[in-house]
């Protein structure tokens, strides 16, 4: 089983990405958990959300404490959220910033692997707004392995066009961000 | 599993879970009013009515002291009526709850567990439900997003049984379930459709070539035989209640029951638990039983009618029990579950030592740790006898 957690702000869409992966995951035939914490999320706070994903039935109903992977919705955060908090240390740590793997790295002196991606820049420029979940749900199966790539795009293209039905720009421009994300995703 | 049915694995949230299952229900009506954590039940089920996917009457109404008068007006007017409801929203019920009862209306609701004010809070525990302890209604808790929709299909069978004819509760704990996504194995509708059957209510309002009066008063003349009858609903819903779990598992595949053990045949010492809980407890019971603790657990599935004789019998023998209370009987001695089970060993052979655990209230974190902890006081004589304990709180 594996423990992922994302951090963000309320409108970033950690919940979101959370439920995506989850849906993935469950296409591919996973068991799976997705729930985020509810606190006083309102725009703009800092928020998280959690997935477990495993080859059998998940029963646990607590929260996440030692995530083997966390992702990092916005790099800001990191100036007042521990976000390698119970982060195993062999685990990944993923965040969206323009700043390399190594930078982050000093910055947070986390001992495990580092991948940066600038999942922000890559929103504005497929979706036109930055919203950088999508990119960052490619940017995460790409480098963690957890679900097959290719299933998960096609997975969530069928759950976008179900949603956006009205606007297909929508979907065509979160499929490409996620795309992107696996190609511009840096290690350290 | 029968041939030729197919199931559908979904990933659900508890509350999508238990929309979609009222979906297929395709009630007469539906009565209700939002409040978290169940708005999406009836917000989701608003909108499959609004894109005519359920036939069902949606009565909004403006507070759920209205939505219950309103289900007691469906129901004994012959419909299949259910709602959905949490909290401060089900203690504006109560008053209208116990009437659903007394007058035998077969109302399913749906119920998210979670906390009573004051102070104002949002997250699980079981205090709401808990109020409802006497009310008369069928209480079954759900593990999770999975039981949550099995349990509100069964609970229709149960309630429109000719020889049940009361309401039913079924809950899930508050965001943990209700907010959380897990893949959910769902049945066509046409085979729910099949499952459930036709609503033959006994009598009805609207049935004018047998006209009958509901909600006459009875005063010291009839109101006790009244009374007692349903106690006998209650207890004969427990026949009901097996036999649509048995049927349930030959069908699709899970059966269910008004308890469910988890190794606990050799079980040495054990917990009680009802909800959400317990899936994590399963968890560290199998760590203590791969460290060679006997430990095991007895989930309470079917809180009313109170399987009493069954939980005495699953219990005798173990070393130590501790019961495990996400509410609090204030004043009184113990959580609500450690009464009744306490209660049910009263001068049974075998009775285990048992010790009282309240926990989570308010959505207090419950985690592995803090269940090994209970485990541990079992098993070095911590755990004293006839003791509550508060677990997780700061003193």
């Amino acid at each position: 089983m594996i423990e992922i957690r994302w951090h963000g702000r309320g409108g970033q869409g950690a919940k979101t990405v959370a439920l995506l992966l989850a849906d993935a995951a469950l296409a591919v035939g996973k068991h799976m958990q997705a729930f985020p914490e509810y606190g006083p999320e309102r725009m703009g706070a800092p928020v998280q959300s959690f997935n477990r994903i495993s080859d059998r039935p998940i029963t646990l109903h607590c929260s996440v404490k030692e995530p083997s992977v966390v992702a990092v919705l916005d790099p800001t955060l990191m100036a007042t959220v521990n976000v390698t908090g119970g982060l195993k240390p062999d685990g990944i740590l993923l965040v969206n910033t323009a700043l390399s793997p190594a930078e982050i790295k000093q910055q947070t002196g986390f001992a495990g692997t580092v991948y940066t991606i600038d999942a922000s820049k890559i929103s504005r420029e497929t979706i036109g707004r930055d919203i950088p979940n999508t990119p960052m749900l490619g940017a995460l199966v790409k480098v963690t392995g957890v679900l097959d790539f290719d299933a998960m795009v096609e997975d969530t293209e069928k759950k976008l066009a179900k949603k956006f039905s009205h606007r297909p720009e929508v979907i065509e421009g979160n499929i490409k961000s996620i795309k992107r994300a696996a190609l511009e995703v840096r290690a350290a | 599993m029968m041939a030729g049915i197919t199931k559908i694995d979904l990933a659900r949230t508890g509350n999508e879970a238990m929309a979609y299952a009222m979906k297929q229900v395709n009630p007469d009506v539906v009565a209700a009013y939002p409040i978290t954590p169940a708005t999406e039940i009836v917000q989701l089920f608003a909108q499959y009515v609004a894109d005519g996917e359920v036939d069902t009457e949606y009565v909004p109404v403006e507070s759920e002291h209205s939505a219950m008068s309103a289900c007691i007006g469906s129901s004994a007017a012959g419909a299949r009526t259910m709602t959905g409801t949490s909290s401060q929203g089900l203690a504006l019920m109560y008053e209208m709850c116990y009437i659903a009862a007394g007058l035998r209306l077969p109302i399913v609701m749906a119920d998210v567990n979670r906390a009573l004010s004051a102070p104002i809070n949002i997250h699980c525990d079981h205090s709401d439900t808990m109020g409802m302890r006497d009310a008369g209604w069928i209480h079954i808790f759900s593990e999770n997003a999975q039981e949550a929709y099995d349990n509100m299909l069964q609970a229709v069978r149960i309630a429109e049984h000719e020889s049940v004819r009361l309401p039913v509760l079924v809950t899930t704990d508050g965001f943990i379930i209700s907010h959380g996504m897990e893949r959910v194995a769902t049945l066509p509708d046409d085979e729910v459709k099949k499952f459930i059957g036709p609503f033959k209510p006994g009598t009805m309002l609207l049935d004018v070539a047998k006209p009958i009066t509901v909600g006459a008063l009875n005063f010291t003349d009839f109101y006790f035989e009244h009374r007692r009858a349903l106690v006998d609903a209650q207890a004969a819903s427990v026949a009901v209640i097996k036999q649509v779990g048995r049927e349930f598992g030959q069908k699709y595949g899970t059966a269910y029951d008004c308890i469910e053990p988890y190794q606990l045949a050799d079980a040495e010492y054990a917990i009680v638990a009802l909800g959400s809980t317990c899936g994590t407890a399963k968890v560290v019971i199998d760590q203590l039983r791969a460290g060679g603790v006997k430990a095991g657990m007895l989930k309470i599935r079917v809180f009313r009618p109170f399987p009493a004789a069954e939980i005495a019998a699953a219990l005798a023998g173990k070393k130590s029990v501790a019961v495990l209370d996400r509410s609090d009987v204030l004043g009184g001695f113990g959580g609500p579950v450690f009464t009744e089970v306490r209660s049910a060993l009263y001068q049974k052979p075998n009775a285990p030592l048992l010790a009282d655990y309240i926990y989570g209230l308010g959505g207090r974190e419950i985690d592995m740790e803090m269940i090994g902890s209970v485990f541990a006081q079992l098993q070095d004589g911590t755990a004293k006898p006839d003791s509550v304990q508060y677990l997780g709180v700061r003193d």
